[in-house]
């Protein structure tokens, strides 16, 4: 197909309207007016950088980041040490495999909303229940404070995308050449060994991936955050997703909270073309 | 002596890998056991079984949540988006591959790198845009999830035409077809396998979106997900019911899995591993 030719131009209409409209044009459009004091239609002054300057005078918004970077870091280890075992124990030659590949996967073909529910209730009620019988005092007032917000939310996210790391890294283990294995095995290699020496250097590449996708994938976290702990107590659990959305959607500073907007876009930006650098080195090295 | 050894391993890493998966599903359990329960009953406790089969929270929940029409609504929005993204990304697949100029990368490159931009930072022009092309409605969602989707899609799309060979083309342009019968006819069916993962990590987040939904819909169109939301907010402290409109809004995607496992399985792997 030439450059000049009808049919390409027209087999690529309907994407690049489609990604123009919607991603593109809003993107440049939010660029320019994060300087001015714009209301979501019209904009009557240039205010330069004073947008950004105020944002990172401002503490909640400071302390959204803070408290999703905080969540995004313990969230990425405990998902990957979560998907590698669930993987190392599905891979394995055992009769409920399928079973349990179906069972560990399931919680990501709901939506992050749903879930956030009902682990309201199972945080809240069904952990103050055991508290009641066990006099476990420690699952007693769940999500009503700051600390446990944050673990609840952790605890939501890592078993709702353990299962799909899992798929990840089993991509990886079913590629491992089953003679190397065995070949270690007649060499009298013991099981900690064998994974030290060729099941692990064998999967790090998934490692890196997961690692990124689960990273970038903890930053964007909406649903979870409205529906379990709704940012409280007192915004203290809020993200920065939720916080963009309240500053634009509740508070109406559009121009504001787009400037919230482009800082969210490079620190996502950052850590996706991070990636990328790793992944191109890598190459190079094998 | 060895081989009992082995056997004894696989056997213990069987019931922790069963004892994982039982605690994996338990909080779909405690919202099933606890959605038939009658308000006072939860306030019993929640880790026993139901005193009695309380019915009536589902005939609840199923008209509070207007089951049938929050259904329809996601049925429509999912099923249109997924048609386009389809078959729109099928086609700039196919021509970004079949063209080697430098413009034909560039633009590629531009999908690719659009795929960088998070939902977040684009979604308040977004909304003012089409607000004020009075398109916040389900047709104009269709499209932000064509827009939205279609980078990944035709990443996909574009990897797998390297396995369709060209001599398919040309054969096809000698016996007198035009491009757009060509691709009709001996493309798109051929990309068949890849179609299936594209229609199927689509459908997993576009049946699953809340935020967009939220800014484009209003209640009366809203989809599960959006309504379910309402419904939430109307019976909070009411566990009986919300647990059972929960239960409802899941169903869909449960039975959706138990037909499907094996294909959104492969897809998502497929999907997460190029």
């Amino acid at each position: 197909m030439k450059n000049r030719s009808l049919a390409f131009w027209l087999f690529l209409t309907p994407v690049i309207l489609g990604l123009g409209i919607v991603v593109v044009i809003p993107f440049i459009y939010g660029f320019i007016y994060s300087f001015t004091n714009w209301n979501g239609l019209t904009a009557t002054e240039f205010l330069g950088f004073q947008n950004y300057i105020n944002l990172f005078q401002e503490d909640e918004f400071m302390q959204s980041i803070w408290f999703t970077i905080k969540f995004a870091v313990v969230t990425v280890l405990l998902l990957n040490v979560f998907g590698m075992a669930l993987a190392l124990i599905v891979t394995r030659n055992i009769k409920s495999n399928n079973l349990l590949r179906t069972v560990f996967f399931m919680p990501n073909l709901i939506g992050g909303l749903i879930l956030g529910f009902i682990w309201q209730f199972i945080f809240i009620s069904v952990f103050g229940d055991i508290a009641n019988l066990t006099g476990i005092e420690g699952l007693n007032g769940w999500l009503s404070t700051t600390n446990t917000g944050f673990w609840g939310l952790v605890i939501l996210t890592a078993w709702q995308m353990a299962g799909y790391i899992m798929i990840i890294y089993i991509a990886y283990l079913e590629n491992i050449p089953k003679d190397l294995i065995e070949a270690a095995k007649i060499d009298g290699a013991s099981s900690f060994q064998r994974f030290k020496n060729i099941t692990f250097p064998l999967v790090a590449p998934a490692f890196t991936i997961s690692m990124f996708l689960t990273l970038s994938m903890s930053f964007k976290i909406y649903d979870q955050n409205l529906s379990l702990t709704n940012g409280g107590p007192f915004n203290s659990t809020q993200m920065v997703s939720m916080e963009i959305v309240r500053t634009a959607f509740s508070d109406n500073q559009m121009a504001y909270a787009q400037a919230k907007a482009v800082i969210f876009f490079l620190i996502v930006a950052v850590v996706a073309l991070t990636q990328v650098y790793y992944n191109k080195k890598r190459e190079v090295e094998m | 002596m060895k081989k009992n050894q082995e056997k004894r391993n696989l056997f213990s890493i069987e019931i922790l890998g069963l004892l994982l998966g039982l605690l994996w599903i338990a909080p779909f359990y405690l919202m099933v056991v606890n959605a038939f329960k009658t308000k006072r009953d939860i306030f019993g406790g929640v880790l026993g079984f139901p005193s009695e089969l309380a019915f009536d929270n589902f005939a609840q929940a199923f008209v509070d949540l207007a089951f049938l029409k929050s259904l329809f609504n996601s049925v429509l929005v999912t099923g249109c988006s997924i048609a386009i993204i389809i078959l729109f990304s099928s086609m700039a697949g196919y021509a970004l591959a079949r063209n080697k100029s430098k413009l034909s990368g560039f633009i590629f490159f531009i999908f690719v790198a659009a795929m960088l931009i998070p939902f977040q930072s684009v979604m308040i022009p977004l909304v003012s845009i089409f607000g004020q092309a009075d398109m916040l409605n389900a047709g104009g969602l269709i499209f932000m999830y064509l827009g939205f989707g279609c980078s990944l899609s035709i990443f996909l799309y574009h990897g797998a035409m390297t396995g369709v060979s060209k001599s398919m083309d040309e054969a096809a342009i000698i016996d007198g077809a035009n491009r757009f019968q060509l691709f009709w006819y001996i493309i798109f069916p051929l990309l068949k396998p890849i179609s299936v993962t594209v229609g199927i990590l689509n459908t997993i987040w576009i049946w699953n979106d809340y935020l967009l939904p939220s800014l484009v819909l209003s209640e009366a169109n809203a989809t599960i997900p959006l309504k379910m939301f309402y419904f939430f907010g109307q019976y909070t402290k009411q566990w009986h019911l919300a647990l059972a409109g929960l239960t409802i809004a899941i169903l869909p995607v449960i039975i959706g899995y138990f037909f499907a496992q094996k294909q959104i399985i492969n897809g998502v792997s497929e999907g997460a591993v190029k």
